[in-house]
Formats: C-alpha cells, sequence, structure tokens
C-alpha cells in the first residue's frame, strides 16, 4: 500500500523506515513545516537527513502531503485534547478523499470518536488505531477478534511513565520527585511529565477503550481520572509491609462507567507489572480472563502496531 | 460494630460458625477456643486451614459449635476480648475485606473523627490499621485501612471512605476489585 505519514516523531520516522519491511511503500511525509511527495516512494534516508540538517522532512508544502497519492494515511501528529487539531483534519482530508487512516494519535479516537466513525461511515475509507492503546500490545486486535460483544470490561496500567515511577518508587522507596528526575534522565518520563503523571494520557486510552466495547460516546471528559501525583512513598510503603503495592490503573466497566487512578494491588497480582511495561486484562464471556502485555511505547514498537494495522485493511 | 441478635428461639441450640483470623503461633489456637467452651459453647469443628495465608500472614479458622442464640453473642464477645479477630460471626457476614490507603494529613484533620465517621456510615468495620508516624515537612503521612463489609456492600464501604477523605482532602488509594466489572 501507499502510504501519507504525517509527523516525523519517534513515531511516524519509524513507520517511515520500517514500511519497507511490511511491503508497503512511503509516498508522501510531511511534518510541522514541510513534507517528501514522491508517487513512486520517497527516499526516506534522504528526508530524515533533510530533517537532520534543515528542520523539516523536505522542501514540500506540508499541506501537499494530504493531496498526494496514498492509500492509507497514517496520523503520527501530537496528541492534543479538544477539537484533536491537527490530526482531526487530516484524518478527515483522507477519509473525504475515501482513504484509509491509520492511527496513532489518541486525540481523534479519544477525543472526536463518533465523528471520525461518522466520516468513516459516509466513505469508502476504514479508521483503524491500534496504536493508540497500549503501544506494540494487540488491544484493539484482540477485542476485535473475539468481538466487542463478548468482552465485558477492560482494564490494566497503560503508562509506562506512571508505573516506572510507581514502581521504582516502591522498590527504592524513593520521593515521587527523585524518581521522576531520574526518569527524564533515562528518556523515560519527558521534559512535561504532566500527562502521564496526572493519568490524562492512561484516561484517553480508557475513553478508547470504552468507545471499542461500548460503541462510541466517549471522550476524555466521561473519565474520572486521579493521577499518581498525591501518592506519597510511605503509602507505597504501608502497601508493601501488607503484601500489596499500586498502580496507576485504567478501567472500562460493563456498565460503561471509565476511570483511571491509583490503585491497590497485591504484589503478585497480574497487573502489578514494574518498569515501563504495560498490560491490558480483558473479561470476556466464554473465555474469562485473557491478560496481555508488553511495551506500550516506542518509535519503532508504536510504528509495529501501526504497520499491523495497515496489513489488516482491505485494498483498494 | 454490633451484631444483631440472631433469628429464632433465645433459647434453642443451634449450629453457628464463626472465621477467626489466628497469628501462626503455638497455643493460639487453644486461646481461641477457651472462650467458646467457657461460655457454654458445644464445639462441633475446627477447620484450621494451614495452607492458605490472609494477607497479613495470619491463619483463617473456621469453627463450628452449638449454642443458644443468647450465648453465642457472649461467645462472640468473650472471643474479641480475648484479642481474637472475628471475621464473621453466625448470620452476619464480614465475608469481604478490603485495604485502603489514605494520605495527606491525616493528624492535621483528626484522625481519629475519620476513622469513627468512616465505622459509622458504613456496615464495614475497621478491622486494622497502620499509620506512619513519620510526617514530611507538609505534614502529609499517610494510613492502611483494612475493612470488613458486610457481604456485598464493598462499594458501598468505599463510598463512604471516599466521601469522607473528600471532604478533609486527603487522598485515597483504592483497592482494585477484580471482578467487580
Ligand atoms: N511515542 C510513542 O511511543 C507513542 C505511542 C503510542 C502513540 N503515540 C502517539 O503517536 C503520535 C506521535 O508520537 P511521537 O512520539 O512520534 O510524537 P512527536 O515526537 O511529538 O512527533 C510529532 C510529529 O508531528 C509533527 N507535526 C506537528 N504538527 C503537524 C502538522 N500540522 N502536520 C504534520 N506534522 C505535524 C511534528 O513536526 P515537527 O517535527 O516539525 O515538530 C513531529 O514530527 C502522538 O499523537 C502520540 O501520542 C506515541
Amino acid at each position: 500500500m501507499k502510504l501519507a505519514v504525517m509527523g516525523a516523531g519517534a513515531v511516524g520516522r519509524s513507520v517511515v523506515e520500517l514500511a519497507d519491511e511490511y511491503g508497503h511503500d512511503v509516498t508522501a511525509f510531511a511534518d510541522s513545516t514541510g513534507a517528501a511527495v514522491d508517487a513512486d516512494g520517497i527516499d526516506a534516508e534522504a528526508a530524515l537527513e533533510h530533517k537532520e540538517r534543515v528542520g523539516s522532512v523536505g522542501e514540500a508544502d506540508a499541506a501537499a502531503a494530504l493531496g498526494a497519492d496514498y492509500d492509507c494515511l497514517v496520523e503520527a501528529t501530537p496528541t492534543t485534547l479538544g477539537d484533536a487539531h491537527p490530526g482531526f483534519e487530516h484524518v478527515e482530508a483522507a477519509l473525504e478523499r475515501d482513504r484509509h487512516v491509520v492511527l496513532a494519535n489518541k486525540g481523534p479516537v479519544a477525543e472526536r470518536y463518533d465523528d471520525v466513525m461518522a466520516l468513516a461511515d459516509a466513505g469508502a475509507g476504514e479508521v483503524r488505531f491500534e496504536a493508540t492503546v497500549g503501544g506494540a500490545i494487540p488491544v484493539i486486535a484482540t477485542i476485535e477478534g473475539m468481538d466487542p460483544s463478548h468482552v465485558t470490561a477492560a482494564r490494566g496500567v497503560l503508562n509506562g511513565t506512571a508505573n516506572f515511577v510507581l514502581s521504582r518508587m516502591a522498590a527504592e522507596g524513593l520521593g515521587y520527585e527523585h524518581v521522576l528526575a531520574e526518569a527524564q534522565d533515562l528518556g523515560v518520563a519527558e521534559a512535561d511529565p504532566t500527562f502521564d503523571v496526572d493519568g490524562t494520557d492512561a484516561a484517553l486510552k480508557c475513553a478508547i477503550l470504552a468507545n471499542v466495547l461500548h460503541g462510541g460516546g466517549y471522550s476524555l471528559d466521561d473519565v474520572d481520572v486521579q493521577g499518581i501525583r498525591d501518592v506519597p512513598s510511605s503509602a507505597l510503603e504501608l502497601a508493601a509491609e501488607d503484601g500489596r503495592t499500586v498502580r496507576l490503573i485504567g478501567e472500562v466497566t460493563a456498565d460503561g462507567d471509565v476511570r483511571v487512578g491509583p490503585r491497590l494491588v497485591t504484589e503478585h497480582d497480574t497487573l502489578a507489572v514494574t518498569g515501563t511495561q504495560n498490560i491490558v486484562q480483558l473479561e470476556t464471556t466464554n473465555a474469562g480472563r485473557l491478560n496481555i502485555s508488553g511495551r506500550g511505547a516506542g518509535g519503532p514498537e508504536t510504528a509495529s502496531a501501526v504497520l499491523a494495522d495497515v496489513g489488516r485493511l482491505p485494498e483498494r | 460494630m454490633s451484631e444483631s441478635p440472631p433469628e429464632g428461639d433465645a433459647d434453642e441450640r443451634q449450629a453457628h460458625t464463626v472465621r477467626l483470623e489466628l497469628v501462626d503461633e503455638p497455643g493460639e489456637l487453644l486461646n481461641a477456643l477457651r472462650p467458646i467452651a467457657e461460655n457454654g459453647g458445644n464445639l462441633l469443628s475446627v477447620f484450621h486451614e494451614r495452607g492458605s495465608l490472609t494477607p497479613r500472614g495470619r491463619i483463617p479458622v473456621e469453627v463450628d459449635l452449638e449454642c443458644t442464640p443468647r450465648q453465642f453473642e457472649t461467645v462472640v464477645e468473650a472471643l474479641r476480648e480475648a484479642g481474637v479477630n472475628v471475621i464473621q460471626a453466625g448470620t452476619e457476614r464480614y465475608g469481604e475485606e478490603v485495604t485502603v490507603l489514605l494520605a495527606g494529613a491525616l493528624v492535621g484533620t483528626d484522625l481519629s473523627d475519620t476513622l469513627s465517621r468512616i465505622e459509622e456510615c458504613t456496615s464495614a468495620s475497621v478491622v486494622d490499621f497502620s499509620l506512619t508516624d513519620e510526617q514530611g515537612a507538609d505534614g502529609v503521612s499517610s494510613a492502611r485501612l483494612r475493612l470488613a463489609a458486610t457481604e456485598g456492600s464493598v462499594n458501598a464501604a468505599l463510598d463512604c471512605v471516599r466521601d469522607v477523605a473528600d471532604e478533609k482532602e486527603l487522598h485515597v488509594v483504592e483497592p482494585l476489585v477484580e471482578g467487580e466489572a
């Protein structure tokens, strides 16, 4: 398939680098200030080198990428709240041209799921978004495989940064600020970790899961969110004395309630993963409980989920 | 917590079950059984689940006994007085236990009031409580509460804890009650 990749960050870059391995051609590649467009396939190396030198992937207008010749648009621009700009407009442009869309960007499906699905229903293009929840972990595909009607609830650890901080605080008896600074040094936490430690990122993922399980209607506003900043290390010590620990858990219940917050679990609970690991637990009818864990973030990891989605699309 | 008087004729001898939680030390079981015999209870069976430990490393023990409802009340009281942790007595089943953490200005917001309010507004009882003695510079401390809730009332108990905590601007770390979903 011919891909138009919007965004040249960790994810977009990896998609461009790995596309060939999965049998696809990248015909357009854009960042915030420029684009590389070639109907026969762009020169990935040259585009990344151009970005290194000049700051953008190419000389073409970033908007030119949207009008290029492609079968599937890969959306990997920053996740934004509310109107989900600019991701939503990119999705809209592609679907209106009957092109497929694969999202890594959570914004459009967390904040404007119903709008996105209405656009998809109106045209011939399909929308997939495996990479938006749990990075490399095939969560959406698993739910789809079981059929959402057989999955009654979902819960899990969906933010690697928060999990790293909590599991290190518990293991080392260190304070929040200390561990966060360490995570920033290691590149596990971003310079501005607000989205991760306040639970927003996990909440967006839960809104997406709720949309899939309950047929739409959810956005961030529907999620009861509590972050990890107010969990002192003394609380983790008390938990440990009792064979327990604390994890930032996101939950979508059968009743349709969605919440994210620090929760007590036993130390050996399946959900008590350590480090940046993510895990999703699905409650199913007939098949009991399913657990899937793995890497929840990272360029190649997320790109692998994006390219797996591309592989699930029908030929155009 | 208070036991409602069991149903039926107050003088009729019936079978009752108590669930206890014992420390794994020699003599503990005997210690727990003495108040039963001393108060007119007739031991029917003792199920000592040695293999399975409670989260606090205690041994769960189930005792079946025969006595009148009135005697049963005395037996349960005597057990508690002897320092035995009674998880369930007769028909009132404190079958579900949950642990929560509280963090914040616990002492500054009247800890004993917090605890008694939690006891008051739920069908739950605080069976265990630990507080960190070290208070940070900002007066933040943490507490761990184990609540025994009557069957089916775990969510109500947690709602109550949340309400009390909200009012006092304390943070609650709730347990993940799996399968509730
Ligand atoms: N990183 C992960 O592990 C991961 C995992 C799952 C999902 N995601 C999601 O995937 C998306 C991309 O993540 P990332 O880590 O690659 O983000 P990133 O490093 O912040 O990169 C975002 C890219 O989008 C470009 N961009 C911004 N506005 C644009 C516009 N109007 N048109 C075209 N390109 C535009 C930026 O351009 P400039 O380079 O010019 O600034 C940048 O290259 C995000 O929505 C993120 O939430 C990421």
